[in-house]
């Protein structure tokens, strides 16, 4: 297996990390090109950018801060939010990111998955699956939808899914652990990698996910703060995680 | 020195024409055959299926380009599915012909979790590099393995790394580096 990998999250709307509880209250710490910048040089292994602004010119603001991303970070990173077609994606990955995340179009039109895999390869493709009580939820985690985890994260595997982001809701900005047990019955059921988010709040929490699945996403734990990843390193490395050497 | 990168609709050319540009290197990303017979380095990036792949290099003629440049023993620098495309064959897709620059083939990963995704160091003790791929080289002309699966091929002028130099950061960056200086 390769190593395991610290993922941090940044949520950007209108080309501008913003921070936010639930969606709400969002404030603007930062430019994503600058703070991706950033968290690479303090040993992120891969960046996940979200845009959440959902707005009609997504696809257009996605491309726009891709290409200024893959000009200043030389890690991977995926993008997700306002994909929604194979078109959007090629867009995307074109303008330099290596990944497309989607998540409720897929829920909406399944198929979408196979002709992203066709297209870009199933390497290139993540499913995110927001998920409460072993159920899936959409849209933001906002509507509920009758599929089951297990059975959804089957599903995106056969379609062609290359990789599974599963984040707990009930976990989700707590701070109180991830939910390993969910992990564990995703890891089970598929044999594609597992990024695990929600609930990391603290170094103990990231090293149990990181033994039971392949990567773990940091969004509220960092705060924005690449010197909060640079210490997580340390302290994951102190508790036996084997991280690569960045430098 | 200049680089071709092959741009035959299946590669993150951008990416690496970047990673060239952040060392000084200049690199075009050329969909035309004598742009890919003349430079100093020709770059066959690669992601994505195989089949479509292929299509791709014959529609734009730049199958027959590379194997000109490798039966010229000119430099040639496959990336990721670029590596698996110039082997013999692969059994992605049910089974496709390669460019067949370098004796062997690629086959389907069995183990582990596929696709493979991650930072991994060669066996060797060298660098950590960053891997996304479901199939792997087997091929006689391997140079360096990342747990036990091909990770650098060299055959005559054709060098082939199933990771991705150019999101490899710094280590990433060494690698580049290092080929270009041996062809300068």
């Amino acid at each position: 297996m390769p190593l395991p990998r610290l993922i941090p999250c940044l949520d950007v709307a209108r080309g501008r990390v913003v921070k936010g509880v639930r969606f709400e209250e969002l404030r603007d710490v930062g430019d994503p090109v600058a703070l991706g910048a950033s968290y690479s040089e303090a040993g992120a292994d891969e960046l996940v950018f979200l845009d959440i602004s959902a707005t009609v010119d997504a696809r257009t603001a996605a491309v726009d801060v891709a290409a200024r991303v893959a000009e200043n970070v030389s890690i991977p990173f995926t993008f997700g939010g306002g994909v929604r077609s194979v078109g959007d994606a090629c867009a995307v990955l074109e303008a330099g990111a290596d990944k497309v995340s989607v998540n409720s179009a897929a829920l909406a039109r399944p198929g979408l998955i196979g002709e992203l895999a066709a297209q870009l390869g199933t390497q290139a493709v993540v499913v995110a699956i927001d998920t409460r009580g072993g159920r899936v939820r959409s849209h933001a985690a906002t509507r509920a939808t009758e599929r089951s985890a297990v059975e959804w994260a089957k599903e995106c595997e056969a379609r062609g899914a290359g990789e599974l982001l599963v984040t707990s809701i009930d976990r989700d900005g707590t701070q109180s652990g991830y939910d390993l047990a969910l992990l564990e019955r995703l890891r089970d059921a598929v044999a594609l990698p597992i990024i695990a988010s929600g609930g990391a709040g603290n170094a103990a929490h990231v090293a149990s996910a990181l033994r039971v699945v392949d990567a773990a996403l940091l969004a509220s734990i960092l705060h924005a703060n690449p010197e909060r990843l640079a210490s997580l390193r340390s302290e994951l490395s102190e508790l036996g995680v084997p991280l690569r050497d960045a430098a | 020195m200049n680089v071709a990168i092959c741009s035959y609709g299946a590669g993150n050319t951008r990416s690496v024409q970047l990673a060239f540009e952040r060392l000084g290197v200049r690199a075009d990303v050329v969909g035309d055959v004598n742009a890919v017979l003349e430079a100093d380095l020709a770059v066959l990036p690669g992601v994505g299926s195989a089949r479509s792949a292929m299509d791709g290099l014959r529609r734009r003629g730049l199958d027959e380009a590379l194997r000109e440049r490798a039966a010229g023993d000119r430099p040639v620098l496959g990336i990721c599915l670029g590596l698996q495309l110039a082997l013999e064959e692969t059994e992605e897709d049910g089974g496709v012909a390669g460019l067949g620059l370098v004796p062997g083939r690629a086959v389907r990963l069995r183990e582990g979790r596929v696709p493979r995704i991650g930072w991994a160091p060669l066996d060797d003790g060298g660098d950590t590099y960053w891997y996304a791929h479901s199939f792997v080289a087997e091929t006689a002309a391997t140079i360096a393995t990342s747990e036990g699966l091909t990770a650098v091929v060299e055959h005559r002028s054709f060098a082939g790394v199933q990771f991705h130099p150019e999101k490899s950061g710094a280590a990433g960056a060494r690698f580049l580096a290092a080929r270009c200086l041996s062809l300068a």
